[in-house]
């Protein structure tokens, strides 16, 4: 558990909702929720959630942090906006839900082996260092995600798709050494590192 | 009244021209029904139509009006003339729009035309226009029984219509429990805050109002009267008693909180600090602007815990199975209370369906999100004194979890028991041949704690008004809701259904408008609800009279009681003029001017009843003119059809029926008789409340008379019938014409 964490856990002394209220995107929103489950009923992936959204907030609102933050299921969310459009108290949930992804990762609790949250490391890491996706490093880097041996046989599985790409020009096997890039890759990472300053400001803490 | 002269009017439009032979339906208003005058009209609710009536009228002394055209229920301000009787022969909903335009069809829709129209000449042969009967002493002046928010504001609303008003509190004081809150729940937008009560300000204007007159401290010693001319005993708490008329009653005697003491299991009693709603408002009042400290200790709360549907929405024992309406509402106004002196203080709204009803409801409740208050959809466990505040367990629902709280203070949300004064069926059950046999069902297992009556009626039915469930007094909820079973008498508030403060208000409007309109009724003589404007009134036979006293016992509204030598007394003005006075009397001497026992029975006879041979039943039809009636008829209009041999009579209500008039059907060579009355019971649907089950009980000894004729008995057949069953009411008519294809034609047909 990061410093961060046992910060916030002082800070806050047990009162979660407020804690989610200050430091989670539109967690101001977690006590207009009138637990109707719409929303948990509207979700194309509920049935595979440990805690849908409508169990989140009320989860949020009695206290349970430690259950909610280190939970897999904001991160099944696939963002398709069907809770929003249906919720009636108008509450952002798919916001919040990644909001409270986002905050579980920087307090460290978020789950080591989620694979949602592994890709989007990839993604992330992928596009900055040239401000452009590297879809054939992208591509293997995930197939490599669960180790040496699965992802060559995962390679060797997907090996007719890709040379079909190739074929089709579709796929540059020169991406592999360097890629494309944006016109100005340190301009696009100074811009970044200026908003995780400002992001990080925000929620009253220094340094990432 | 000079001599009866008919005048016969048949219409040829909407298509009755081309459908039917109109001449010969003049014919027969001629020969047969013996009218004076008989005439066809292309379209006779045009002007001219309505204009050869009235020189009829005018001119040739006419003056019973057979409309031989469409439904009663239409052209009702076309064909409305003073001082003579009329009678609406129904040839489009009942004849045409229910039969195929057909040429195999035509004779039989003529038939069905020219028994109605022989019907409507013989109903009308009886009819005598009614005579008012005005009464210029009656007395204006409105009591209203409670000074709580329903009963001022009704006081204020008849005042303000120019009405006198004498409102009499049982209390030192106005206000009711209204004046025990600190605040109340907005009425006004954005709906976010607490508000004003009001009652100081509602008070201020009642003492300023020269019409209204306030009696503190003051009981009803003895209700007595009709509609015009109560007279009401007001008894002070020193002992003085005066007796003053009215002439009509509110009655908003309110609610009291249910008695929390019978909820341990919610730990009351355990702790001080576990109060009812009443409770908080008395610890709020006592803080003042400052903060709220609980009672055990007087250390200030920083956690309180509402508890909602507490003894209430609950099958149990000694808990009110009915949601009282107004508690999640009121609970939210607490926690803001809380609130809104120190956001930090934790408010939790334990509830298992949160509730808003009315127009701030929702917003209300999002101001209450806003301002904080938490709300945990869960159900108590256990409560428990900690020895400092109160223990809390609960079941989370959502995450079904157990969950302990430890709290300052607990607030049991609990219902209201109304303000309704005794029970009189549960007092002495009716002996009404049986028709209460379900009011076991009511609650009325048995009354042992004495109950102080509010009117104190003198009436031969009990001292208060009828209840209907859970002891809230009986008046339909969706029909006529102020109404009770005591003309002139209206119950507002939550005497009468659990509500609000906002709903009270708009209730007691609407309970002024009725007591004013029962005034003005009774002034002209006229009836109330339902058949309000009526002019005709029951009477009897002296001589025919053998006492029974049917016609007392089961007059819905208590409208006769007997004389000195035990006759029956009809007491026009409580009477709502539906006759089941008339359908109960075993030797039919009760009569109204132009309803009676005659009206419907020459109809009867007056039905052309074919031979055997013919291979023609008839069914006899008597429908009752709400709900029933209108069912038909709509049913006419969507294009339903129905047997051609039914004959269908409207009655006033299926209470009126008397058995003699389906003995004379059978003994005439009626095929069957199917009766449509409203639904009855705990949901009726009975304009007259009790008429539709009368009826039904009658009914139910039918079989007896079946017998000895020797017919079989489903040859009767009678339903509860509501106004929305267009497709129901013709397929049970069709159904005994099937009934009749099967076992035969009646051997009565001579």
């Amino acid at each position: 558990m990061s410093d961060y964490n046992q910060q916030m856990i002082e800070q806050f002394r047990g009162n979660f909702l407020k804690e989610v209220e200050s430091n989670v995107e539109e967690g101001e929103w977690v006590k207009m929720c009138m637990q109707c489950g719409v929303c948990s009923g509207s979700c194309p992936f509920g049935p595979h959630w440990a805690h849908p959204p409508q169990e989140i907030f009320m989860m949020i609102r009695e206290g349970e942090r430690e259950q909610v933050l280190t939970s897999d299921s904001m991160w099944m969310c696939t963002s398709c906006y069907n809770c929003i459009v249906r919720c009636p108290r108008g509450l952002p949930i798919t916001h919040i839900m990644h909001g409270l992804a986002t905050y579980a990762k920087r307090l460290g609790l978020a789950p080591k082996e989620q694979p949602t949250a592994k890709f989007a490391q990839l993604f992330w890491d992928n596009l900055t260092k040239t401000g452009r996706v590297n879809e054939l490093k992208l591509g293997l880097a995930l197939y490599f995600m669960n180790g040496f041996s699965e992802g060559i046989k995962t390679s060797l599985k997907m090996k007719d798709i890709g040379l079909g790409m190739w074929k089709t020009k579709r796929l540059n096997p020169m991406e592999m050494v360097g890629g494309h890039s944006c016109k100005d890759t340190k301009g696009l990472q100074a811009i970044l590192a200026k908003a995780q300053e400002i992001e990080d400001a925000k929620i009253g803490r220094s340094g990432a | 009244m000079s001599e009866a002269k008919i005048g016969a009017y048949i219409c040829k439009g909407c298509g009755l021209g081309d459908r039917l032979d109109t001449s010969q339906l003049v014919t027969i208003a001629e020969r047969e029904g013996k009218a004076a005058i008989a005439r066809e009209h292309d379209f006779l609710c045009s002007e001219a139509g309505v204009q050869m009536i009235r020189d009829d009228i005018a001119n040739e002394g006419v003056n019973r009006v057979v409309i031989a055209a469409c439904s009663r229920r239409a052209k009702t301000d076309a064909f409305d003339f003073d001082g003579v009787c009329i009678n609406r022969t129904n040839l489009r909903e009942g004849v045409i729009w229910v039969r195929p335009d057909t040429d195999e069809d035509r004779e039989t829709t003529q038939e069905m035309a020219a028994d109605y129209v022989r019907m409507g000449c013989a109903e009308i042969k009886h009819m005598n226009p009614p005579t008012p009967n005005e009464k210029t002493d009656a007395s204006s002046r409105i009591l209203v029984v409670g000074g709580g928010i329903s009963g001022m504001t009704a006081a204020l609303e008849a005042a303000r219509a120019g009405y006198p008003v004498t409102l009499v509190e049982k209390s030192g004081q106005l206000g009711g429990v209204a004046a025990e809150l600190v605040k109340r729940v907005p009425e006004r937008a954005p709906y976010a805050d607490p508000e004003d009560t009001g009652v100081a300000a509602l008070a201020a204007e009642i003492e300023a109002n020269e019409l209204i007159e306030v009696c503190l401290n003051s009981t009803l010693a003895r209700t007595s009267g009709a509609p015009g001319c109560f007279s009401a005993d007001i008894a002070t708490e020193s002992g003085t008693t005066r007796t003053e008329n009215f002439g009509a009653i509110i009655q908003a005697s309110g609610f009291k909180p249910y008695d929390a003491s019978q909820l341990p299991e919610l730990g009351y009693g355990k702790t001080p600090d576990v109060v009812d709603q009443m409770g908080l408002e008395a610890l709020v009042r006592a803080a003042g602007d400052g903060p709220v400290k609980r009672p055990s200790d007087g250390k200030e709360v920083e956690r309180v815990l509402f508890v909602q549907c507490a003894g209430q929405r609950s099958q149990k024992e000694g808990h009110l199975p009915y949601c009282s309406g107004h508690c999640c509402l009121t609970s939210i106004k607490q926690a803001m209370y809380f609130k809104d002196r120190n956001r930090d203080i934790d408010t939790e709204i334990l509830y298992t369906d949160l509730r808003t009803p009315g127009a701030p409801g929702e917003d209300f409740y999002r101001s209450g999100q806003q301002k904080g208050i938490t709300f945990v959809k869960g159900v108590v466990e256990d409560v428990a004194s900690s020895g400092n505040g109160a223990k809390v367990k609960y079941k989370d629902i959502i995450l079904d979890e157990t969950i302990e709280r430890d709290v300052d203070l607990v607030v049991l949300a609990t219902g209201m028991v109304p303000n309704s004064g005794v029970d009189i069926e549960a007092v002495s059950a009716p002996n009404v041949e049986g028709a209460e046999d379900d009011a076991g069902d009511n609650g009325g297992d048995s009354v042992e704690i004495p109950v102080e009556s509010i009117l104190n009626l003198t009436y031969r039915q009990g001292k208060d008004i009828p209840q209907l469930k859970y002891g809230f007094t009986d008046s339909h909820f969706i029909c006529f809701p102020y109404e009770s079973r005591r003309t002139g008498i209206y119950a507002t508030g939550p005497v009468r259904r659990p509500m609000d403060m906002m709903s009270a208000i708009e209730d007691a409007t609407g309970a002024a408008l009725k007591a004013i309109q029962a005034v003005e009724n009774a002034k002209l003589g006229r009836a109330a609800h339902p058949r309000s404007g009526d002019l005709s009134f029951p009477s009897f036979r002296k001589e025919g009279c053998t006492q029974c006293k049917r016609c007392t016992v089961e007059c819905p509204f208590g409208a006769i009681d007997e004389d000195e030598q035990r006759y029956p007394q009809f007491n026009e003005s409580r009477c709502r003029r539906c006759g089941t006075c008339m359908g109960a009397c075993p030797v039919r001497v009760i009569s109204f001017e132009n309803y009676s026992v005659d009206t419907v029975g020459q109809q009867i006879k007056n039905v052309d009843i074919p031979d055997e041979f013919d291979e023609k039943p008839r069914i006899l039809v008597l429908a009752c003119e709400n709900d029933a009636y209108p069912a038909l008829d709509m049913a006419a209009q969507s294009g339903q059809q129905y047997s051609q041999w039914a004959r269908v009579i409207p009655v006033r209500c299926l209470g009126s029926v008397n058995t003699i008039w389906v003995t004379d059907a059978l003994n005439s060579g009626y095929d069957g008789v199917v009766l449509m009355g409203c639904q009855k019971g705990e949901n009726y649907q009975c304009h007259f409340v009790k008429g539709s089950e009368m009826a039904h009980y009658r009914m139910s000894k039918i079989d007896d008379t079946l017998s000895q004729l020797n017919l079989e008995k489903e040859r009767v057949a009678t339903y509860e019938v509501a106004i929305t069953d267009i497709e129901r009411a013709p397929g049970l008519i069709n159904e005994m014409a099937e009934t009749i294809d099967k076992i035969g034609m009646s051997p009565f047909k001579f």
